[in-house]
């Protein structure tokens, strides 16, 4: 009985350690594309222990963009590139001081906004979704529609502002390139490529033969 | 506790073996349908030894491939070279568990369930990059590549279309978006009507996205021998092949929920006859009209096959980003205008 109260509290220790264990696989795998793989697997952890405390549509969001789109994008550029591992570690010992100063620094800073701000939390406090009776998907709507959106129209704004600056920066004109055009192609008339003849039979009745352009 | 035990564990399993068996022994007659229709179509019989009229041919075929060699190739990735059809296989076939087939006919009854449609459906396509990466061969590679930037490039035309169905509807459950197109008008209450480009598109991009013909640049026979699953043999390859045909019927199943009224009648509102039970289906609805809505779906598949032949590259990325996305956005504006001004009605209540 007590396995079945406590499933969701053990759910989320699975969850939790195969994301740490993945997040490490990240940073230590030899591999590019294995890395890539447990990244992979560490974003589809994060989104079952966001599933877990029932924030099913960022859960689920999570997964669509990144893991569905970002991520495969990643792999396809990670397996397109011709990697040199042995290069890559060559400074490990060197930036080793500087990689732990940035680390505790984060983990200082990390623990301060959490910190501080697990403090504050009432334990108890009200779901502002479950308190209208909404799931959690529709009262995200409204509030990001009604109260919040002069933000969230900006946040669109700038992404879109990030979006035209890197096709603008990696478009680039290639004078070698030789492009169909598309249009041009759908135009194309087969009447005027192709001309049907109708051949008479070598040794056939010489009345029927006739030429004639297809219709 | 026997109670509990009932609930949590053996009804939920029956539930999904529910849904699984069914949908491989679908998934082997569909094969089998293929086959006939195909042969028709080019005036041939098609498969007639096995069983009678050849029935049984897919099921022989599954056999085959289950008792044959599983070959490993030299200075391929073991782990990963498994994992890709395990993880083609495992969306194809979890993504069912929101897919309602009646009214209370459906395993999970989910809120965000057209969410965690398009969560389930976007994972598929690793199993495609896996297997085309860890089958060290170059065709297998390009395949994965191909597949990857198609799969990418017709989800999104996929998701603006959904949100036009969303718009409409005004929910996120697939059993609430089937209840809003029904009406008093018949099959002129379902959302083809108000969407139709986006039906049209939101078909075309899961033609795509399954890499079926007229869009398989995946597999392209003719370019890169059959592209991600060249290397693959026995079982793994029939996992391949399963999660392919599975995504066929889901995406049948998918256009008949989401713009064909799912399982509503196509003349509800204008019959109403005191019948027994058994016959009520035909003007109440039932879930019969939603497999002969998706078996009609399905059929399209098979008829793009047999007649159109394969785009070239750049026409599937300049079909997918300069020609359907820009027409679901524009219909984005008209459904919302649609909903604002109530040129529609949604349920039947409104």
């Amino acid at each position: 009985m007590t396995v079945v109260q406590n499933l969701p509290l053990i759910c989320f220790y699975a969850f939790a350690a195969v994301m740490l264990l993945s997040a490490l696989a990240v940073i230590t795998l030899k591999n590019t594309v294995h890395a890539v793989l447990a990244l992979v697997l560490t974003f589809f952890s994060a989104a079952c222990m966001w599933l877990l405390a029932e924030a099913e549509f960022l859960a689920l969001a999570l997964i669509v963009v990144y893991v569905g789109a970002v991520m495969v994008l990643f792999l396809f550029v990670v397996m397109m590139l011709d990697i040199d591992v042995e290069k890559l570690r060559e400074g490990f010992v060197k930036f080793l001081p500087v990689g732990l100063i940035v680390a505790v620094v984060m983990l200082v800073e990390m623990l301060g906004v959490i910190g501080v701000h697990a403090m504050q939390l009432r334990t108890g406090s009200v779901d502002p979704a479950a308190a209208v009776g909404m799931s959690n998907t529709e009262w995200l709507g409204f509030a990001l529609y009604t109260r919040y959106l002069l933000p969230f129209e900006i946040a669109a704004l700038i992404l879109t502002v990030g979006v035209i600056a890197a096709v603008a920066l990696t478009l680039r004109e290639r004078r070698d390139a030789r492009y169909e055009n598309a249009s041009r192609q759908v135009k194309a008339d087969p009447r005027k490529r192709l001309r049907m003849v109708k051949m008479p039979p070598a040794h056939g009745d010489e009345s029927t033969a006739q030429e004639e352009p297809h219709a | 506790m026997a109670d509990l035990f009932l609930h949590q564990l053996v009804l939920p399993v029956a539930y999904i073996l529910a849904i699984v068996v069914p949908l491989i022994v679908a998934v082997a007659m569909f094969v089998y349908w293929e086959r006939k229709v195909i042969g028709w179509m080019h005036v041939r019989l098609g498969p007639t030894k096995i069983g009678p009229w050849g029935t049984l041919q897919a099921f022989a075929d599954v056999f085959k491939l289950l008792f044959k060699e599983v070959i490993l190739p030299a200075k391929a990735n073991r782990f990963l070279y498994y994992l890709g059809p395990l993880i083609a296989v495992v969306p194809a076939l979890a993504v069912w568990a929101v897919v309602p087939f009646d009214s209370r006919m459906v395993v999970s009854n989910a809120n965000a369930g057209v969410l965690y449609l398009l969560a389930v459906n976007s994972i598929g396509v690793y199993g495609i990059i896996i297997a085309g990466w860890a089958s060290n061969s170059r065709y297998a590679l390009l395949g994965a590549m191909r597949s990857a930037a198609q799969v990418i490039s017709y989800e999104l035309a996929t998701g603006f279309c959904l949100i036009c169905v969303l718009i409409l509807a005004g929910s996120l459950n697939i059993t609430e978006i089937v209840n809003a197109q029904a009406g008093s008008k018949g099959f002129f209450e379902w959302f083809w009507l108000p969407l139709l480009p986006v039906f049209v598109i939101f078909f075309i991009a899961g033609v795509a996205e399954t890499n079926r013909l007229p869009f398989d640049m995946a597999e392209g026979e003719s370019e890169i021998v059959a592209g991600f699953h060249v290397e693959y043999s026995g079982s793994p390859f029939a996992l391949f092949f399963l999660a392919e045909y599975a995504n066929m019927i889901l995406i049948s199943f998918l256009s008949a929920i989401f713009f064909l009224g799912g399982w509503l009648s196509p003349v509800q509102g204008w019959v109403h006859l005191d019948a027994p039970g058994w016959i009520n289906w035909l003007w109440t609805g039932g879930f019969v009209w939603i497999l002969i809505k998706a078996f009609l779906m399905s059929f399209l598949f098979l008829w793009f096959r047999a007649t159109f032949p394969r785009y070239r590259y750049d026409q599937i990325m300049r079909l997918g980003w300069k020609i359907f996305i820009p027409i679901a956005i524009a219909w984005l504006f008209v459904s919302g205008c649609m909903r604002y001004f109530d040129w529609v009605s949604v349920g039947v209540g409104a």
